[in-house]
């Protein structure tokens, strides 16, 4: 008796709180869809089908994973600095050209081609960051509209070489560049497009991310620079150079997310070569609440919707954007409803921060105040 | 290039720009209140869609523009209602919202792509439109683009010059001075927040039903993001944004002439143009050159030269206030 009493309401509410935005997420899309004359369920079911239907689907679900669970893992790094990287996209979109530059212009044995690949497109990633941090830093121009801008180049960039230098011989279709030579594609598993190399790399640099957070001083400082610009830089932390770390290290990552996407997903350079991965890395890490253990399910609960809701418009005549809404409001009701104790709902104060970055502190102004420089 | 030409150029360049003064002005009220409204790209997408849609069923423009604004406070109560009352991050909740508005967008009006639908009729000014030069530039337009800068004007009036305007500003420089004042600093951000985002609503549904018309699927992805920047360039000032509103249109005009002049550049080099600008134009607004240029002129006019050029962003912008 006394052991079911002592669950109140408030108790059960606050437990079952985190599904309350998973719901009405899924009831937000389920009015869409009755708009639009479809039963949701069987909207719903062509997406669970389209991920998990067969082999073939879930292997295709792992391929679109990796290159997100990557970059998730590099923003953990920028977020936790306070930056944010929304250029994270045209980072993975520079990687993707390096890698085919490598595939299309060089010729060496396999193992050094890919390797080669690999890291020109880490670097590629890395130094379009860095720019990103360099025009904050130097510029005083926030990194947001510095990200953006270059996201916007990059594809830009794309689009141009696939018309221009490296159009295919028989003439450009506009789409992509003629496929590269087998050697240099990343060994695939069976008949898909999942390269178990890069699985092992992701998990490489989840390790390393959590090492470095965990149990170096780089993560400390990391983690003063994101809560607090002015006493980072009492506490003697360099911000310029941190930013630009943290930055470097996020674009190298998504850099190689490209090269997966460039040479595992697709065999050659796509006008779509990222296809909003970058921003959906971004959603994966807010819905994370900035947590990297929850990154990897995360990331692969959205692989699984993106990659789903591919064959939407064959099975249903509906625009595969559906897909993105329903990741994009769940994350909007997290953001709005998803600490029940700010609401009131449940005993307790207000949750001050759960070793989550202060995202609302000076370090993520939305708008360059500026950085506490030594003089 | 004979006058007629560059008459046309100009006038196109004015017409252009309509929409994204627009849009400035309601993100520069926004925050000037101290709230930043960061989902302007599919907050523009939204009002685009959702204009044409209630434009074309209804037969009425207007009601396509009330739709617009409607849906543009609502996303902008969003964002308020995130920030004051939740205490979330208001630039997350910006960022989701820019991104859901582009999917919504794509969702809802996936089946009114590519169609014809109602247009704003063109109107122009009696007498005034005959003037030389000027006349056809600024007064043989529609009623958007007269909205647009009587926007502007009105803003900046209201802003500098009236007490609710000093509310305004006070809720977004100084919450706890005003609030001592007996100012409402959060519902003055509301209320400033919702308007702004109504006006960045009939921005995007002014694309749809008169600069660009119709609805594709991304109709404007993108210029969201450049009037944020503009809205910095022009130092938070309404008339300063809808400088560089034009100045930005301007530059379109030059690469559409650019083009014309040398076809063998490939399209792609100038396409990279307006976001080699935006780079350029905030390391501007972030350098001191602007304050450098205020000191060379004369002395008289260098405060209001100073206040116009203003590129302080306000300071408690994107902060929260408590009211206890």
């Amino acid at each position: 008796m006394n052991r079911i009493r002592a669950l109140s309401w408030p108790q059960i509410l606050q437990w079952l709180w985190p599904f309350v935005p998973a719901i009405a997420a899924l009831l937000f899309t389920s009015v869409l869809l009755l708009i639009f004359d479809t039963t949701p369920a069987v909207a719903f079911e062509a997406i669970f089908d389209g991920a998990l239907g067969d082999a073939a689907k879930r292997l295709s679900v792992m391929a679109f994973w990796v290159p997100l669970l990557l970059s998730s893992t590099g923003l953990i790094i920028t977020f936790r600095a306070g930056l944010w990287n929304i250029g994270v996209e045209g980072q993975i979109i520079l990687g993707a050209i390096a890698a085919s530059w490598v595939a299309l212009k060089l010729d060496a044995p396999g193992p050094l081609l890919i390797g080669v690949e690999l890291i020109l497109a880490m670097s590629a990633g890395a130094l379009w960051a860095a720019l990103v941090a360099v025009l904050k830093t130097r510029g005083r121009v926030h990194e947001i509209f510095g990200g953006l801008a270059l996201n916007f180049l990059a594809i830009i960039l794309t689009n141009y070489l696939i018309s221009g230098p490296w159009q295919p011989p028989e003439g450009g279709t506009f789409r992509g560049t003629a496929p590269f030579q087998d050697k240099a594609l990343l060994p695939l598993f069976e008949n898909s497009r999942f390269s178990p190399l890069s699985l092992v790399l992701a998990f490489a640099a989840l390790a390393l991310v959590i090492i470095a957070l965990r149990g170096t001083f780089w993560g400390l400082k990391l983690k003063a620079l994101g809560k607090n610009t002015y006493s980072a830089y009492l506490l003697g932390v360099s911000s310029e150079r941190e930013i630009i770390l943290a930055m470097m290290f996020c674009g190298a990552l998504a850099g190689l997310g490209g090269a997966v996407r460039t040479l595992s997903w697709f065999d050659s350079l796509r006008q779509s070569i990222s296809g909003g991965i970058g921003f959906l890395a971004l959603l994966v890490v807010m819905l994370a609440n900035y947590n990297i253990y929850a990154v990897p399910v995360i990331a692969l609960f959205f692989a699984a919707v993106r990659v789903g809701s591919i064959p939407l418009q064959l099975r249903t005549q509906l625009h595969s954007s559906l897909g993105g809404i329903l990741t994009g409001v769940m994350v909007l009701f997290v953001l709005l409803f998803g600490d029940a104790r700010k609401l009131g709902i449940g005993r307790g104060r207000p949750a001050e921060e759960k070793g989550a970055p202060e995202v609302s502190g000076s370090g993520l102004d939305p708008f360059s105040k500026e950085i506490v420089k030594g003089d | 290039m004979n006058e007629s030409e560059l008459i046309n150029i100009l006038d196109s360049i004015v017409r252009n720009s309509a929409p994204l003064i627009i849009a400035v002005t309601g993100e520069t009220i926004t925050e000037r209140s101290g709230v930043v409204n960061l989902s302007l790209d599919g907050t523009m997408l939204m009002a685009a869609m959702l204009g044409f849609v209630v434009g074309l069923e209804s037969g009425n423009v207007w009601l396509g523009f009330l739709a617009g604004a409607t849906i543009g406070a609502f996303f902008a109560f969003i964002i308020a209602f995130g920030s004051i009352r939740l205490r979330q991050n208001q630039v997350a909740i910006g960022f989701v919202l820019a991104l859901l508005g582009n999917d919504l967008s794509a969702f809802l009006g996936q089946n009114y792509t590519r169609i014809p639908g109602p247009v704003v009729q063109h109107f122009g000014i009696p007498i005034l439109k005959d003037i030389p030069i000027i006349g056809p530039i600024l007064f043989d337009q529609d009623l958007v683009v007269y909205f647009a800068f009587v926007l502007v004007f009105i803003s900046w009036w209201y802003l500098n010059r009236t007490q609710q305007g000093l509310h305004l500003r006070g809720a977004g420089e100084r919450p706890e001075a005003a609030f001592a004042r007996g100012v409402h600093v959060n519902r003055v951000r509301y209320l400033y927040t919702i308007i702004g985002g109504a006006l960045v609503g009939i921005a995007g549904a002014s694309y749809s039903l008169d600069i660009k018309i119709g609805w594709s699927e991304g109709h404007t992805e993108g210029l969201g993001w450049i009037a944020l920047a503009i809205v910095i360039f022009g130092g938070w000032s309404p008339i300063g944004g809808a400088l560089g509103a034009l100045l930005f249109g301007a530059t379109k005009a030059l690469v559409t002439v650019l083009q014309r002049t040398f076809p063998e550049v490939p399209v792609v080099t100038f396409n990279a143009l307006p976001w080699v600008l935006m780079i350029a134009v905030l390391l501007l607004a972030g350098s001191n050159a602007l304050e450098r240029l205020v000191r060379i002129m004369p002395e008289s006019i260098q405060p209001s030269l100073r206040r116009l050029l203003r590129v302080q962003p306000p300071l408690a912008l994107g902060t929260t206030f408590d009211e206890e």
